[in-house]
């Protein structure tokens, strides 16, 4: 007999900065590789996915208006937490996902890693994508980028930790929010991740986790209307045209790329993806100064 | 137009450019292979907008058509394009762009017969700005590295165009510049009414010894862009047009990974504070609405101007739009031009029905209107509350709708309550009112104290259902390249 029985874990989403059960009620079990009992987790409905994007939105605002500096430390604040929390995503990962120890161990240094690599890149965006426009007119026009609004991702199927991040870092870095659906087999690094963001300084709504299954959930946040984005990295192809066809119902942004591998160093399509470049004109006065009108 | 501030009445005599500059010849045809081919598809009697005669017969395009031309440009990627230096590429870019301002007076005319647009239009803007989108482009051909994009960023392979018939010519010149600097290689299908600027281009193109297959032209109706952008030989797709054709599209395309890009409608808002320089700001609601006929996508067609200033607003503006001259496209003194189309007159006089029924006060100006071609009198609607068809519907005609403001918060959440995002304009003296504006709206070009701006530079764009991907700058080049991760 063991000396103590253990605690079995229920988990909960993560939206709006709290941790609320799925209105739906519904749990499902998860097992580790060998099928082993590890914790029940929240079988998202389609009600909190359009919760979550309620929350996105509320914390889109305050979020793309932060100064480029504050979201730079919030993430790399991210990044801190992660890692003094290292051992415990080790564990997991070891247990939930079958990892090696050193499989884990570089699967954990590479999340925070690339929280960093966000994080750095927060005030450098608008500088190395936008430009200042040499029209040929006494005119000052200038292009910044700007964060396009509420993005909807699902996580990798594998790599459920650093698929995670890599997808959710490169949308929020340059000031959107994110509902972002974890993997559906291996949830317990999205779940903890939630503990993580929920006790760092980032704010309610920015990011939102769910779990479940995505083509359950996802039909209809592809459709909905106040959703500006889809990221579907982590959609088989199926589903994927599915979505892609509800997306155009709002003309949504889309980013499907063909293959994902969250261990190359990142480039920045996927920052640019959820970009919407501004571009702003005013007379520059020359004309005025040589005598005409000024406008 | 008399005025009471200055009694003198100063007629313009007519100034007509000559139709015969523009050599429109009886017969074009396709441009496929670096040949002029016929199409198998039936052939189409283009008109003259502002007289209701045909200008010319096209021939055009069916399936087998589309296939044949997706096959040579496919070879012509493989084989000479993509490989090609890109020092070479933009020779060819920089000869075209030289050969549309070689031709260009013939362009303008060609332009503003098929269109009805007016020819100092088509001469000071749609001409001279196509052929500089080719020479900025031009030069990105060996400076790709330099982009931003990596440092050897690929192209994508063949890409499928279609352009809408506004600015047939300029549109092309958006499309096609960017994807040969970046080694593409092109299918395009300019629009049915106006296929007769891009054929000229296609003369210039082959004139320039463009490489056969580089650049093909298939003009015909939209069964023939619903061919082209469904057809699995295709790695982009680059539209321009309506929301409606938009979502089409990228429904078409779901799931097949390749790359979109579109540019859909609008429904700006101009914005004017009570602090503007009214009379500069007349100026501008006038082009932004009356240019090109308002046919354009990003036409500042919602005025929302500040309520202590909205009754010397619309009062002056109705003075100022009382002298447009309105009628033939040809004549150098004509501001209004005629409607494209019979089809959209008819969309604009329904739009407009609308507006009456559901109780807008509509204002016409008195200009005499022709008695044939396809005309509609610059109008205004006041009164105009945001439910209204005519403040959210694109109507695509010399149309505007004004509404009112008390606040800056009021005037940013009435110009975003809008399903577009293209375009916007604000007028006020205050630079931190302008810079705090800019950043509200959520458009992808913003216009302050200025409106109808274009530049190859400068990336041009939308957000929300005006589409994603811009045109321009170094946004504008991403759009036909690949990019890592």
């Amino acid at each position: 007999m063991a000396d103590r029985v253990t605690v079995a874990k229920t988990y909960k989403l993560f939206v709006g900065g709290a941790f609320p059960r799925s209105e739906s009620g519904r749990t499902y079990q998860v097992t580790s590789p060998s099928g082993a009992f590890l914790a029940n987790a929240a079988l998202g409905s389609r009600k909190d996915g359009r919760d979550a994007v309620s929350a996105a939105r509320k914390g889109f605002g305050g979020w793309a208006g932060a100064t480029a500096y504050n979201r730079g430390q919030v993430i790399y604040r991210i990044a801190e937490m992660l890692d003094g929390r290292a051992a415990q995503f080790e564990a997991l990962l070891v247990e939930a996902d079958g990892l090696s120890a050193r499989a884990a161990r570089a699967s954990v240094a590479a999340s925070v890693d690339r929280l960093v690599h966000y994080a750095g890149w927060t005030d450098k965006l608008t500088a190395v994508l936008g430009s200042s426009n040499p029209v040929a007119g006494p005119f000052f026009s200038f292009t910044s980028p700007e964060p396009t609004g509420v993005v909807v991702a699902v996580a990798p199927q594998q790599d459920s930790l650093l698929g995670l991040v890599s997808v959710i870092a490169p949308v929020i870095t340059s000031g959107n929010a994110v509902v972002v659906i974890a993997s559906t087999e291996r949830p317990l690094a999205a779940v903890t991740l939630a503990e993580v963001l929920a006790t760092s300084d980032l704010p309610g709504g920015v990011v939102n986790i769910l779990t479940g299954d995505p083509a359950e959930i996802m039909p209809h946040l592809a459709a909905h209307g106040d959703v500006n984005a889809l990221d579907l990295t982590g959609v088989g192809p199926e589903l994927r045209t599915e979505l892609e066809r509800a997306a155009a119902g709002t003309v949504k942004r889309v980013y499907a790329p063909a293959a994902f591998d969250p261990t190359k160093e990142p480039g920045l399509g996927r920052l640019r993806a959820f970009l919407e470049f501004k571009t702003v004109w005013h007379p520059t006065g020359a004309v005025s100064l040589a005598g005409g009108g000024g406008y | 137009m008399s005025d009471k501030r200055f009694p003198l009445d100063w007629e313009y005599a007519p100034a007509p450019e000559s139709a015969a500059i523009g050599r429109i010849a009886e017969r074009y045809r396709m441009f496929v292979g670096g040949k002029f081919v016929d199409g198998r598809g039936d052939d189409l009697k283009t008109v003259n907008p502002a007289t209701e005669e045909p200008l010319a017969t096209v021939s055009t395009a069916d399936a087998a058509d589309v296939d044949a031309a997706v096959g040579v440009a496919r070879k012509a990627y493989d084989k000479v394009w993509s490989s090609m230096p890109g020092a070479e590429r933009g020779k060819y870019l920089f000869r075209i762009a030289r050969g549309i301002a070689e031709r260009a007076r013939e362009l303008a005319v060609v332009e503003t017969l098929d269109n009805g647009k007016p020819i100092k239009e088509s001469r000071d803007v749609d001409v001279p700005t196509a052929s500089s989108h080719f020479f900025y482009h031009a030069g990105w051909a060996d400076k790709l590295r330099h982009a931003g994009l990596g440092p050897d960023p690929r192209p994508l392979g063949v890409v499928g165009q279609v352009i809408p018939w506004n600015f047939p010519l300029l549109m092309a010149a958006w499309k096609i510049a960017p994807a040969l600097a970046a080694g593409n290689t092109v299918v395009i299908k300019p629009a049915e009414t106006t296929p007769l600027s891009i054929l000229v281009l296609a003369e210039i193109i082959a004139d320039a010894d463009l490489p056969p297959g580089v650049v093909n032209i298939l003009p015909g109706a939209g069964e023939v862009g619903r061919t082209l952008v469904g057809h699995p030989g295709i790695d982009k797709v680059a539209f321009t047009g309506s929301t409606e054709v938009g979502r089409q599209i990228q429904s078409t395309l779901a799931g097949t990974g390749r790359r979109l890009t579109l540019e859909l409608g609008g429904k700006a808002a101009n914005i004017v504070f009570d602090d503007a320089p009214i009379d500069q700001a007349v100026e501008g609601i006038v082009n932004g609405i009356f240019f090109n006929q308002g046919h354009v996508c990003c036409a500042g067609s919602r005025l929302l101007v500040q309520e202590s200033v909205a009754e010397e607003v619309i009062g002056k503006l109705q003075q100022r739009i009382s002298t447009l001259r309105i009628g033939d496209p040809m004549d150098k003194n004509t501001d209004v031009g005629a409607i494209n189309s019979a089809e959209q007159l008819g969309r604009i006089r329904e739009l407009t029905d609308a507006g009456d029924d559901e109780g807008a006060q509509r204002w016409t100006s008195p200009c005499p209107v022709p008695d044939r071609g396809f005309f509609f009198p610059p109008t205004v609607f006041s009164g105009v509350s945001q439910s209204m068809r005519i403040a959210r519907e694109e109507i695509f005609g010399p149309v505007l709708s004004v509404l009112t403001f008390r606040t800056p918060d009021e005037a940013i959440a009435k110009a975003n309550n809008t399903p577009y995002g293209l375009s916007a304009g604000v007028w006020t003296e205050k630079g931190s009112r302008i810079l705090g504006m800019a950043s509200a709206l959520r458009a992808g070009v913003v216009w302050a104290n200025t409106f109808n701006r274009f530049d190859p530079t400068a990336a041009f764009g939308g957000y929300k259902e005006s589409g994603f991907g811009r045109e321009g700058g170094i946004s504008g080049l991403a759009a036909y390249l690949q990019e890592e991760d």
